[in-house]
């Protein structure tokens, strides 16, 4: 008689061993150095535009972020739109993905790709479907966040 | 007739009287691009989405097939599909414009020989006089289905896999000139706990190990019965895993006659962007029915043993944290 299908969870373990033997491995330095350099050149490109803004258009080193953030968001939109996005992110890894750069990439993507099921239920209706968890938890983060605060604050502290 | 406990033999030995493959960009750019029929450059194939245009490759296909062996396509008793796409809509909407009485099939990327498999079976049945089967897959709408929005940058591992973009399709009788399909092995489930969708080849191997193994205790045949042992798409990662098992399972399998189509498609040094190689039902289909038939028919291939590998997962269950269940079908073609 033949093992059964629903091998034993030892078989599984002990196979998980013998692929992972084979299995080319993430090349974790690698990518760590490619996001590093990536990632910082794209936040170096924000301080230009953002000194741009300061110096050619009169705003302050305070409200200077906003025009800031909305030209990368629109850089990063278009690369998407023209499709390249996507093989810069293969090369950078996070270093694509963790700016805001990343953040416009995930909405305008899903936006590109349900554009088939129409406006309201594809682009409307699955827009956020990368980027709905992001906004999800960054929220109930900074609620808890801002809780703590609000305690140690009352407790006397800071 | 039965053999042994999982497989069978054709006596009436269907014939494939001809076979047909379409292609889109990256596999037109691959190796085996000479044996491809038709060779799309836009994935949209001008259809305003990429599950039209994949519809619109297997009716291509299947027309060109037919054309090929000068069948009307009123004589054909039924044509048998599989995709990878929800409800199998590609398949069920190319029969639609077909217009063939239908048998719409899904075994992931093992529905090429599961398709072959009752083809050859209702032929030699006698319960049809021809009969029309073939699988699709596209990259893009396979990419948005199973993973992530096509455009989104998220950094694939070296394990993963590329779907390929295309369709094959084989047209069998009862009597003609061409292949013939002389037995088949049908697989059972084989789940070795991988719950990686990037990693595919790892989870498929065992069942196709398992599938070739059960072949030829059936038969009572030895890898040396075949000129070529080939899976669907396991890919660099699984096809060193299949040939490592069947080792030390006392197995002899050369290397040179043991391959997978998903490194056979796609020419990895050149198209880095395939990783550990092709996936999907049109990896089998493009590979056996355009370039492995054609090797058999100008007599390079005598005796073909074909394993389409397929992982029976869906988003839903990976992101139940449900493990990817293997399968693989494998089909003695002999000529």
């Amino acid at each position: 008689m033949k093992s059964n299908s629903n091998n034993s969870n030892i078989e599984k373990q002990k196979y998980k061993e013998f692929a992972q033997q084979r299995e080319p491995k993430r090349p974790v330095l690698k990518n760590c150095i490619k996001a590093f350099i990536v990632g910082g050149s794209i936040c170096a490109f924000g301080q230009i535009i953002q000194y741009f803004y300061i110096n050619y258009f009169g705003y302050t080193e305070k409200n200077a972020g906003d025009p800031t953030a909305a030209t990368l968001i629109i850089i990063s939109i278009i690369l998407t739109g023209l499709g390249v996005y996507d093989d810069i992110a293969q090369w950078a890894g996070a270093g694509t993905a963790v700016p805001i750069t990343g953040f416009a990439n995930t909405i305008s993507s899903a936006a590109i790709e349900h554009r088939s099921e129409g406006y309201v239920l594809g682009v409307g209706g699955n827009m956020f479907k990368v980027a709905g968890p992001v906004i999800v938890f960054g929220t109930v983060s900074a609620f808890a966040v801002a809780i703590v605060k609000m305690l140690i604050n009352y407790l006397g502290g800071m | 007739m039965v053999k042994g406990s999982q497989s069978f033999v054709f006596e009436s030995q269907p014939v494939i009287i001809s076979s047909a493959t379409v292609g889109g960009p990256l596999e037109a750019e691959g190796p085996l691009s000479g044996d491809i029929d038709i060779l799309h450059e836009d994935p949209y194939i001008g259809q305003d989405s990429f599950e039209k245009a994949e519809k619109l490759m297997l009716e291509e296909a299947a027309m060109k097939a037919l054309e090929k062996a000068g069948v009307n396509r009123d004589e054909v008793g039924v044509f048998i599909s599989g995709d990878l796409i929800n409800q199998i809509i590609s398949s069920s909407f190319a029969a639609r414009t077909i217009g063939i009485p239908y048998l719409g099939i899904y075994g992931a990327c093992s529905s090429s020989m599961e398709g072959l498999i009752i083809a050859a079976s209702l032929v030699d049945g006698q319960k049809v006089r021809y009969v029309l089967t073939g699988a699709s897959s596209h990259n893009n709408s396979a990419e948005r289905q199973y993973r992530y929005p096509n455009e989104y940058g998220a950094q694939k591992p070296p394990t993963s896999q590329w779907t390929v973009t295309g369709a094959g399709v084989c047209l069998l009788a009862s009597e003609g000139q061409g292949p013939k399909v002389t037995a088949a092995t049908i697989g059972r489930i084989v789940d070795m706990g991988i719950t990686d969708p990037f990693n595919m080849g790892a989870a498929m191997a065992p069942a196709a190990v398992d599938t070739i193994e059960t072949h030829f205790k059936d038969l009572g045949r030895g890898p040396d019965y075949y000129d070529l042992i080939v899976t669907g798409d396991l890919g660099a990662v699984g096809h060193k895993i299949a040939l490592d098992k069947f080792k030390e399972k006392g197995i002899n399998i050369n290397e040179n006659i043991f391959k997978d189509c998903g490194m056979m498609i796609y020419d990895r040094e050149k198209q880095p962007q395939v990783f550990a190689g092709a996936s999907g039902c049109a990896s089998s289909a493009v590979t056996i029915y355009g370039h492995l038939l054609n090797e058999m028919r100008k007599g390079n291939i005598k005796r073909l043993l074909a394993v389409a590998t397929g992982a029976l997962h869906s988003p839903l269950s990976y992101q139940q944290k449900e493990s990817i269940p293997g399968i693989a079908h494998a089909v003695a073609i002999e000529m």
